[in-house]
């Protein structure tokens, strides 16, 4: 399979935080009891019309101008018509052929375009199956109903399961970042399908492709990515051809099961819902989103790189909208010693999420951002030596409180004497000779044990540069 | 006291000459004995008000009964539009318009007899069997709302209100001898109205003159928040005075005034073209060229919106499900099936077939673009007429099974009201005589948002014509 380039494009299906329903005045659910929040619309009873959320479309908006998208002055609902039991009125309202927002980019990935509809209805299936085919009943939940999502629809700009993972993060804290949604995956108000496909590489040509429906968090979406391109490679390792279907990924088994066949696809016979009327885009609406919008992570990016930082961590910082808040704080902390951006920089994006839960907020942990900032003061004051900072950084974690006191109670504050640390530095040199007498004779990579020694002794106290220094001093090097 | 007309029992009751209650159960004991007779009788009620409303509200309408026709939902009460699929099902809510009306002061008096789903001409598609034409029992009443129609023909009720997606308001009407309008589309709400076809259903009253029409249609108009595609009615609907037609335009369109019209009914039309002139009305012909493919891009676009609209009756949450099934696909099937008349299920096959994947271009979008070059045709025609003017229908009440077994002449039933449809555009039928003893409509047609002047003509000529339904009322 190592043969083959992989080509994935993701559709990602984002609930929109508005106060109620896409079609209705229906407040959105947040776990209320089964069917409790619904009304002859949403419910799709006969004679009840939908009436577009406006907030939706503001938020839509919003969407559009983040990706940089072209924004349609005039875009129409249509219906989109299939029966299942979770589509009450037989036909889902969405966008078609001309949808709300066209192109865009974030990252490096392409926008196709960025549409409204309407969410399904819950079914749980009753019996061990947990699906319609073989369950016993099968019970419908219409609170979530109605539920406006956007569409996001990227072009087949992605080429690993990883890149896939990675980019769908950077859309989420995009998201999160300009208030459009919740974006929690677990309670599917982020639900991702990727289309894939396989070709040689060095081939612009696109494979036959695949849809992978609904994976519901950031690992399933990246093992199911994998297993299906390795599926696929395997197909056409042995001479086969990739069948258009859309598959189903079970993360506990991770199997993937096919849903239907190009045969069996729907034919949704799209048209326009002649129950709304277009929605017109007017430079108002364009300009109340904006307004609204705070900072692009992309502008937060660039503001970050005017004040010292490499592209790289700027853009870390800017795309995990909460190590940007983090940093932020951090700096406008005016600490003594001044930590210098960059420093602080690496040590959000280095050395403290390591330590927390994974995707933890920082502001969230016992770190507070003034500590850390005084903490990377001192090391860049060498008044603490860096191996020394991230042992108070281990203890900030822990239990949080003051650098400068924890340095005091620890013993770590850097050596001052020369003296004091060339004293162990010959003691570190008398108890290694071999490696010594390696470094002597141009190895420089024997200094390791001798370096470890000293900072076993110092407890970390030494700044490895100097000890680095003495050593090659005392041997003459 | 039945032989007043609906704003004259309104006057007398605030007057104090006339008791409400009493008004009332002297209709509710007709159409309760037309629903007791059912098949036996006209067949124009499917359900009737058991008891009379409460005491003077003093608002406008002052308690006079309305029929409504059973697609409109009424909280509480039954709404099935004619069919089997919802069988037993009392909606939660009522429609907007039903709620202005009795906010207005109308009282319900019941739910009127419809083809199913609103889809027919002559009313023998319904669930609850065929209604009978009060001028000849052997003849259909037209349709779809056939129920509407015959009840305030035979004087079953004051007036109903029906739904015009094609011709359902004013082809009944016609062959009735009634007053029939259907309204701009967008003027009143569809909230609530069992949808046949959302870019055409427009409610609209039926009444036995032009007065009561323009009284109830007063008390529809109007945005509604739940109602997208509504519009705020640009003026008051005023009750009309004229008596003259000075200076009037009528267009008489060639192509829905020829061929196809039976002679006795293009008679009784061209006599009317005659009162018109003498009313100072200057008649010219007029063109609408794509008037004769109306029909055809009609029986694309109804069925289409309607292939949609009702696939919302799956058996899942409400009215018929169909026992035995073996699994989901099963349950929708046989529901659909034993739920669904032959002729709705013809129209949603037609439908589903004209949106398919590789057809929809070629069907629906085609459709589309006739109907713009209609709307166009209109417009261009109004330049330099006021109104257009036609018989309502081309042939006076058919008998009953005579066009059952032959859709496409029962769909010619509509030839002359569904330009005006697909156009959106207001328009009323009063009776202008009869033909083999046979009441004939003749069909005033207007911009969009003419109604005053619409109702001002036509209460002009109604005077002049003097048309006299007291045959049919028995």
């Amino acid at each position: 399979m190592s043969d083959y380039e992989a080509v994935i494009g993701l559709e990602i299906h984002v609930q929109l935080a508005t106060a109620t329903k896409m079609f209705c005045g229906c407040e959105l659910s947040f776990g209320e009891p089964p069917n409790t929040r619904t009304c002859a619309v949403c419910l799709g009873l006969p004679g009840s019309l939908p009436v577009a959320n406006a907030r939706a479309v503001h938020l839509g908006l919003t969407i559009g101008l983040a990706l940089g998208s072209q924004l349609a002055p005039r875009s129409i609902f249509h219906r989109k018509n299939y029966f299942y039991p979770d589509l009450p009125k037989g036909y889902q309202i969405s966008q078609y052929d001309e949808p709300l927002c066209r192109g865009g980019r974030l990252g490096e990935v392409r926008i196709h375009r960025v549409h409204l509809e309407e969410d399904a209805a819950k079914l749980i299936h009753v019996g061990s199956s947990g699906r319609i085919h073989g369950s016993g009943a099968s019970i419908v939940d219409f609170n979530r109903g109605g539920t406006p999502l956007a569409e996001i629809v990227t072009e087949p700009d992605l080429r690993s399961p990883e890149q896939a993972s990675e980019w769908l993060k950077l859309l989420r804290t995009t998201l999160r970042q300009l208030g459009v949604s919740d974006v929690n995956m677990e309670e599917g108000s982020l639900r991702c399908d990727a289309n894939i496909s396989l070709r040689e590489p060095g081939t612009s040509e696109l494979g036959v492709k695949t849809e992978l429906k609904n994976m519901n968090s950031f690992r399933f979406i990246e093992r199911g990515i994998r297993a299906e391109i390795a599926r696929q490679g395997s197909v056409l390792s042995e001479g086969g051809q990739v069948l258009q279907e859309t598959l189903h990924f079970d993360p506990g088994s991770g199997a993937i099961t096919s849903l239907r066949s190009k045969e069996e696809a729907h034919d949704y016979r799209y048209f326009p819902e002649p129950d709304l009327l277009p929605v017109a885009i007017d430079d108002g609406m364009i300009e109340a989103a904006r307004s609204a919008m705070s900072e692009l992570p992309a502008e937060r990016a660039g503001r970050f790189v005017k004040i010292g930082l490499s592209a790289e961590t700027a853009h870390q910082l800017a795309f995990r909208g909460e190590l940007g808040d983090y940093f932020e704080e951090a700096l406008a902390a005016d600490v003594e010693p001044a930590a210098q951006p960059q420093a602080l920089a690496n040590w959000i994006v280095g050395e403290l999420p390591g330590r927390l839960d994974d995707g933890e907020d920082p502001a969230g942990s016992r770190v507070q951002a003034r500590a850390l900032a005084l903490l990377v003061g001192l090391v860049q004051a060498k008044r603490v030596s860096v191996g020394a900072g991230r042992q108070v950084l281990d203890t900030l974690v822990a239990e949080g409180g003051d650098p400068l006191a924890i340095v005091e109670a620890e013993g770590l504050a850097a050596m001052d004497s020369d003296d004091e640390l060339a004293g162990v530095v010959a003691a570190a040199l008398a108890a290694n000779a071999d490696a010594a007498e390696r470094v002597r004779e141009g190895n420089a990579k024997a200094i390791g044990p001798i370096v470890g020694h000293v900072m076993r002794e110092t407890k970390g106290r030494a700044d490895g540069t100097e000890v680095a220094r003495l050593v090659n001093e005392q041997l003459g090097v | 006291m039945l032989e007043l007309s609906a704003r004259g029992a309104a006057a007398a009751i605030a007057a104090g000459s006339l008791s409400r209650g009493e008004l009332f159960d002297a209709y509710r004991a007709r159409a309760a004995a037309d629903r007791a007779a059912a098949g036996d009788g006209l067949n124009c009620f499917t359900w009737v008000a058991e008891r009379a409303p409460g005491e003077d509200s003093g608002a406008p309408l002052q308690g006079v009964p309305l029929a409504v026709k059973d697609l409109f939902c009424t909280a509480g009460v039954p709404s099935q539009s004619g069919s089997r699929i919802l069988e037993g099902y009392e909606p939660p809510y009522t429609a907007t318009v039903v709620s202005r009306l009795t906010g207005a002061g109308a009282s319900l008096l019941g739910k009127t007899n419809q083809d199913e789903f609103a889809m027919g001409s002559s009313n023998e598609n319904s669930a609850f069997g065929v209604v009978r034409n009060p001028w000849d029992r052997e003849r259909v009443p037209g349709g779809s709302s056939g129920g509407s129609a015959a009840a305030v023909a035979a004087g079953l009720t004051p007036w109903a209100l029906g739904t015009d997606t094609g011709g359902s308001i004013r082809q009944p009407a016609a062959l009735c001898g009634i007053v029939g309008l259907k309204p701009t589309y967008g003027s009143v709400s569809r909230y609530g109205m069992i949808a046949f076809a959302s870019s055409l259903d427009q409610a609209g009253p039926l009444t036995r003159d032009v007065g009561d029409a323009a009284l109830l249609l007063r008390h529809m108009v109007g945005r509604d928040a739940c109602d997208a595609t509504s519009l705020e009615f640009p003026q008051q609907i005023e009750l009309p005075t004229a008596e003259r037609l000075d200076g009037m335009r009528l267009g008489v369109p060639e192509e829905l005034t020829g061929e196809g019209i039976e002679p006795g009914v293009l008679q009784a039309f061209r006599h009317t073209l005659e009162q018109a002139q003498e009313l100072g009305a200057e008649v010219q012909s007029a063109h609408l060229p794509h008037a004769p493919h109306a029909l055809s891009a009609y029986y694309v676009i109804a069925p289409a919106e309607a292939s949609s609209n009702l696939a919302r009756f799956d058996g899942v949450r409400y009215g018929f499900r169909a026992e035995g099934a073996s699994d989901l696909l099963d349950m929708y099937t046989r529901t659909r099936h034993d739920g669904f008349g032959a002729e709705v299920k013809r129209r949603i096959m037609l439908g589903t077939y004209a949106l398919s994947s590789g057809y929809y271009d070629a069907y629906y979008g085609r459709a589309q673009r006739v109907r713009t070059k209609i709307s166009e045709d209109f417009r261009t025609a109004f330049q330099s007429v006021d109104f257009i003017v036609t018989p309502t229908s081309p042939t006076v009440a058919f008998r009953l099974g005579e066009r059952t077994g032959e859709p496409l002449s029962m769909y010619l039933s509509d030839y002359c009201t569904v330009p005006m449809s697909l156009a959106g555009i207001p328009a009323i039928s009063i009776p202008c005589g009869l033909s083999e003893g046979l009441p004939v409509g003749f069909q005033i047609a207007g911009p969009a948002f003419s109604e005053n002047r619409l109702l001002a003509a036509a209460h002009a000529l109604e005077q002049a014509i003097g048309f006299d339904g007291g045959a049919a009322r028995g």
